[in-house]
């Protein structure tokens, strides 16, 4: 039989019940093969649903660095769930290794022939070891953690010292943990023979490279940001971004004197109520913000629309997940571009950013707050599940010190007194041609400045109007204003490799995680490409001279009806035909061979010339 | 045309207040209402008790969602900011706003349809979540700027302009909001200036969530026979078991109070609300007494009215979450972005 062999690149996939601690354990293992200094992308697949569901913890470790879903089989899988076994066994490349808990024996009918298979009694380990019967269901997950130590010869001193860090003054939980560890690599040690074909050596892939998730990123990126007021209202995948802006402001903004808050958090009663706060306090001068998913969008999109129209800045970070309607709240999408980019009734366009990668989770929600303040108008950060939920290899968060908040237009008492003889103030007068006028604050002086804000049409001075002309003219002022967006906001990565190649691909947010990979797998077999990863809406010149200059355009998205795709179309009017879908909508983050089959189907097998430089 | 502004002449004799302002400061523009509207009755008496309280317009903010009660706002107050949110939402926006800033004063305007109907939710969250401001429901029972059909408010067995009998039960706006929470509730009537006047200068000086339901007639579409909520009715059906006078902070209080019938109540601000009233057995300090007071008129078909219940010292939206004093929308960079070096120590915890 073949025995799968590789360093420091394989797909490991944990099968659990959801509810029994698996979760902690599992992330031990990645930050183990983490602090080896080994490139690692652990994904959590797991149900709508409290305890007793499969769930599912994948991990692929990469010397290389390529984070992305590898797609096809697993090469080691670790099986502790018996009701999802039958699955599981099958998902094992030939050669591969399948662990798992032998207390119950694997019945001859799931047995293959062509896998190497493992069998650990941990459910016997942990009844013999542990009398309690909460310790013997949560050491199981643990002992299976030791094993693999042995099996993929993981530095077992790295597992101690991940242990005291997290358990520190906590001793007795060190010390069963670590009884629990040396259980299952014990076992492993004497009864097969380790380690096997796959192994894990230490490296300096890493770097100073950290790992996080893209909530948290997000949260934190709140908090640099100026954040001070957030109405939130719980929904998969977005709660943890509020958790982790609650979690760093109890941490860094009480104020020393009197212990009190400098920010306020609250959870309201649905998502209306929730973007309704973010745009009382926007209006009122704080800086606020609020997270979602798709459901929450939906609800949104009515106060999305007095946002834009009656200029008031707010962040919302969507962190997309499987749509339509409830559809699959615990995979991921991308699948909001529409609902977001257009959202509300009536002509309405926002602005839309899209993070990659954790470290832009932090900087465009930190400069979501200025671009609002600066636009006077939502600003839609689209994270997705994939992002927001998993921990993500990425560079070091940065900030610059010197950098100062942009609050954007906003007119002062002594501007206010300033006015000459005869000067009105406007709130909705252009004085700079950039098609944003100056707000102010409530409250702000006696006698001048005070406007009614409000959703029905209104002339430059915020008085209600329904003369056509007029509105025509607010109409075409906040046309202007959103392409004076496209100009401040992220603009898009471009790689040309080469000038002459007609062949080009764009994509955006997590898709980014396969690229470098696909791109190297795609050029091995002779096929290059240009590319570009969009990373906000409206499209800049940039975006649009880059498609024109190109013939075929592969739009790599994650959503069944090529949202990107349509936007692209819709808003640079670029010939439907050049632009080719590449998608990938099942709940699960784009693997490479979607991209890599998907291109090679399009060209043909006899066609693949056409790609070469002419 | 609501962009009409109102003449700004007046008399070189009219009073003026502390701040040198006189009634028509407090003013808006013209009013689109319809001639009769209690809806502009209502804003008078808000105009007159800013103007008696010697409040600072720009330091109030007017919050309202949609519909004619909601239009009002424009109609007083000119120089306070205002905001026409969306319909049934404008308690999620005044909660946002209180939020950035708690200095300000916030007045929100509201309807039956706007707070009974379309935001029943916000309205019942907004109470118990106790945010620091006014609420006044200018309640006719019926929509006007879409032509007469029912509101949540309307009651049952009353007959709308078109012949038609509402036949769900009508909310009781004062009912819901003791049963929230609401530490200030009243009921009043947009024609009894007398009663309303004192009722708002409470409200605007009570700390935590005030109420006002005040019957405010549709004379287009809901002021006919069979109406519950018409003039006539209303007139006809309104009792008042207690009377209330706002005293402000400034004025020494000199008349003692006969024990029993009436009593002070101290405001947060030093103010003193003196309630007289007429059935000894009803206490407006006790929420249970308030609310069986409220329930046996709803039962005689009668509409009670007056300072209902008030409960003086109670804590806020701001004090449950902690908030630092000022505002958070003052609060500078340097207070809020923990800096680059606190960064790089949160870059090793992810490692």
């Amino acid at each position: 039989m073949k025995h799968l062999t590789s360093v420091n690149d394989f797909v490991i996939k944990f099968a659990n019940v959801n509810g029994t601690g698996s979760a902690s354990a599992n992330n031990l293992f990645a930050k183990a093969v983490f602090n080896l200094g080994v490139p690692v992308s652990p994904r959590n697949i797991f149900p709508s649903n409290i305890q007793g569901l499969p769930t599912w913890y994948e991990v692929r470790v990469n010397e290389n660095g390529f984070l992305g879903r590898r797609g096809g089989g697993v090469d080691v899988m670790v099986a502790m769930n018996p009701q999802s076994l039958a699955d599981d066994i099958a998902a094992v490349l030939p050669g591969g290794y399948f662990l798992y808990d032998s207390t119950n024996p694997l019945p001859n009918s799931l047995r293959r022939d062509d896998i190497n298979i493992i069998d650990i009694p941990f459910t016997d380990l942990c009844r013999q070891q542990f009398s309690n019967t909460k310790q013997r269901m949560l050491f199981k997950n643990v002992a299976y953690i030791g094993a693999l130590a042995a099996l993929l010869d993981i530095d077992f001193e790295v597992f101690t010292q991940l242990l005291n860090n997290q358990f520190k003054g906590k001793e007795h939980l060190i010390t069963s943990n670590t009884t629990a560890l040396e259980l299952g690599y014990v076992y492993a040690k004497n009864s097969f023979e380790c380690p096997v074909g796959i192994r894990v050596e230490k490296s300096d892939a890493v770097g100073n490279k950290i790992l996080v998730d893209g909530n948290t990123a997000s949260g934190l990126g709140c908090v640099y940001g100026g954040a001070t007021v957030c109405g939130w209202y719980p929904i998969t995948p977005s709660t943890s971004v509020i958790e982790s802006y609650t979690r760093y402001s109890e941490r860094m903004r009480i104020d020393p004197a009197t212990g009190q808050k400098r920010f306020g958090i609250v959870q309201m009663e649905d998502e209306l109520a929730a973007i309704g706060v973010v745009i009382g306090a926007s209006w009122n001068g704080a800086r606020a913000f609020t997270a979602t998913s798709g459901p929450g969008i939906s609800l949104m999109s009515e106060f999305l629309g007095l946002a834009y129209f009656a200029e008031i800045p707010l962040v919302l970070i969507n962190v997309q997940r499987g749509g339509p309607s409830t559809g699959m709240p615990t995979r991921t999408q991308q699948s909001d571009l529409i609902a977001c980019a257009y959202a509300s009734h009536g002509d309405t366009k926002h602005v839309l950013t899209f993070p990659a990668n954790p470290k832009e989770c932090f900087e465009f929600s930190a400069d979501a707050f200025d671009l609002a303040e600066r636009l006077q108008t939502p600003i839609i950060i689209m994270s997705d599940l994939e992002l927001g939920m998993n921990d993500w290899l990425c560079d070091p968060l940065e900030w610059d010190d010197a950098k100062e908040y942009d609050r954007g237009k906003v007119f002062t008492a002594e501007q206010l007194d300033n006015l000459k003889a005869g000067e009105r103030f406007g709130r909705y007068n252009d004085l700079d041609g950039d098609g944003i006028c100056n707000r102010t604050y409530p409250g702000t002086h006696p006698e001048k400045g005070a406007f009614f804000t409000r959703g029905t049409s209104r002339d430059r001075h915020a008085l209600y109007t329904e003369e056509g002309d007029l509105y025509v003219d607010n109409m075409e002022r906040l046309t202007l204003k959103h392409r004076t967006a496209a100009k401040i906001i992220p603009a898009p990565i471009i790689k040309i490799n080469d000038k002459r190649n007609k062949m080009a691909v764009v994509y955006y947010g997590t898709t980014e995680n396969i690229m470098p990979e696909t791109l190297l797998k795609l050029e091995k077999q002779g096929l290059k490409f240009n590319s570009m990863r969009l990373r906000s809406y409206p499209f800049s010149d940039e975006v649009a001279e880059f498609i024109d200059s190109h013939e075929t355009v592969y739009v790599i998205e994650q959503n069944r009806d090529a949202q990107m795709r349509m936007l692209l179309i819709n808003e640079l009017e670029c010939h439907p035909k050049k632009l080719i879908k590449i998608l990938h909508y099942d709940g699960m983050a784009i693997p490479v061979e979607a991209v890599v089959g998907g291109i090679i189907n399009h060209l043909g097998a006899d066609n693949t010339a056409k790609t070469g430089n002419d | 045309m609501t962009c009409i502004p109102k003449s700004k002449f007046h008399h070189p004799q009219l009073p003026v207040n502390d701040l040198g302002l006189t009634y028509r400061d407090y003013e808006g523009s013209m009013s689109t209402l319809c001639a009769g509207c209690g809806h502009d009755s209502v804003g008078a008496a808000v105009v007159q008790a800013c103007f008696e309280l010697s409040l600072p317009a720009h330091r109030i903010a007017k919050l309202s969602g949609i519909g004619c009660s909601s239009k009002a706002p424009t109609y007083f107050l000119g120089k306070s900011h205002g905001f026409n949110s969306v319909h049934g939402r404008m308690p999620s926006v005044a909660t946002g706003a209180n939020l950035a800033n708690r200095e300000l004063i916030y007045l929100g305007m509201s309807g039956d349809g706007d707070s009974a109907s379309i935001g029943l939710g916000q309205f019942a969250h907004v109470v118990r979540r106790q945010l620091n401001m006014s609420y006044i429901v200018a309640n006719n029972g019926a929509y006007g700027l879409t032509k007469g059909q029912p509101s949540a408010t309307a009651d049952m067995g009353s007959v709308m302009k078109g012949g038609k009998e509402v036949t769900d039960e009508g909310i009781d706006l004062v009912s819901l909001a003791l049963s929230m929470g609401a530490t200030y509730v009243a009921r009043s009537f947009s024609g009894d200036k007398d009663q309303l006047v004192p009722l708002i200068k409470g409200a605007l000086s009570h700390q935590g969530f005030a109420f006002i339901d005040v019957m405010s007639p549709c004379v287009t579409f809901n002021n006919h026979q069979g109406s519950t909520k018409s003039y006539d009715y209303l007139r006809d059906h309104m009792e008042s078991l207690i009377s209330a006078d706002f005293i402000p902070h400034k004025s020494e209080i000199t008349v003692k109070t006969e024990p029993g019938v009436s009593r002070d109540i101290f405001m947060h601000d030093g103010s003193v609300m003196r309630l007289k009233a007429t059935d000894e057995s009803y206490d407006p300090t006790n929420r249970n007494s308030a609310q069986k007071a409220i329930q046996k008129h709803i039962d005689n078909g009668e509409v009670l009215t007056g300072l209902l219940y008030l409960q003086s010292g109670s804590s806020h939206l701001h004090e449950n979450l902690n908030t630092v004093c000022e505002p958070l929308s003052e609060l500078s960079q340097k207070d809020l972005c923990p800096g680059s070096e606190v960064l790089e120590t949160l870059n090793n915890s992810f490692r």
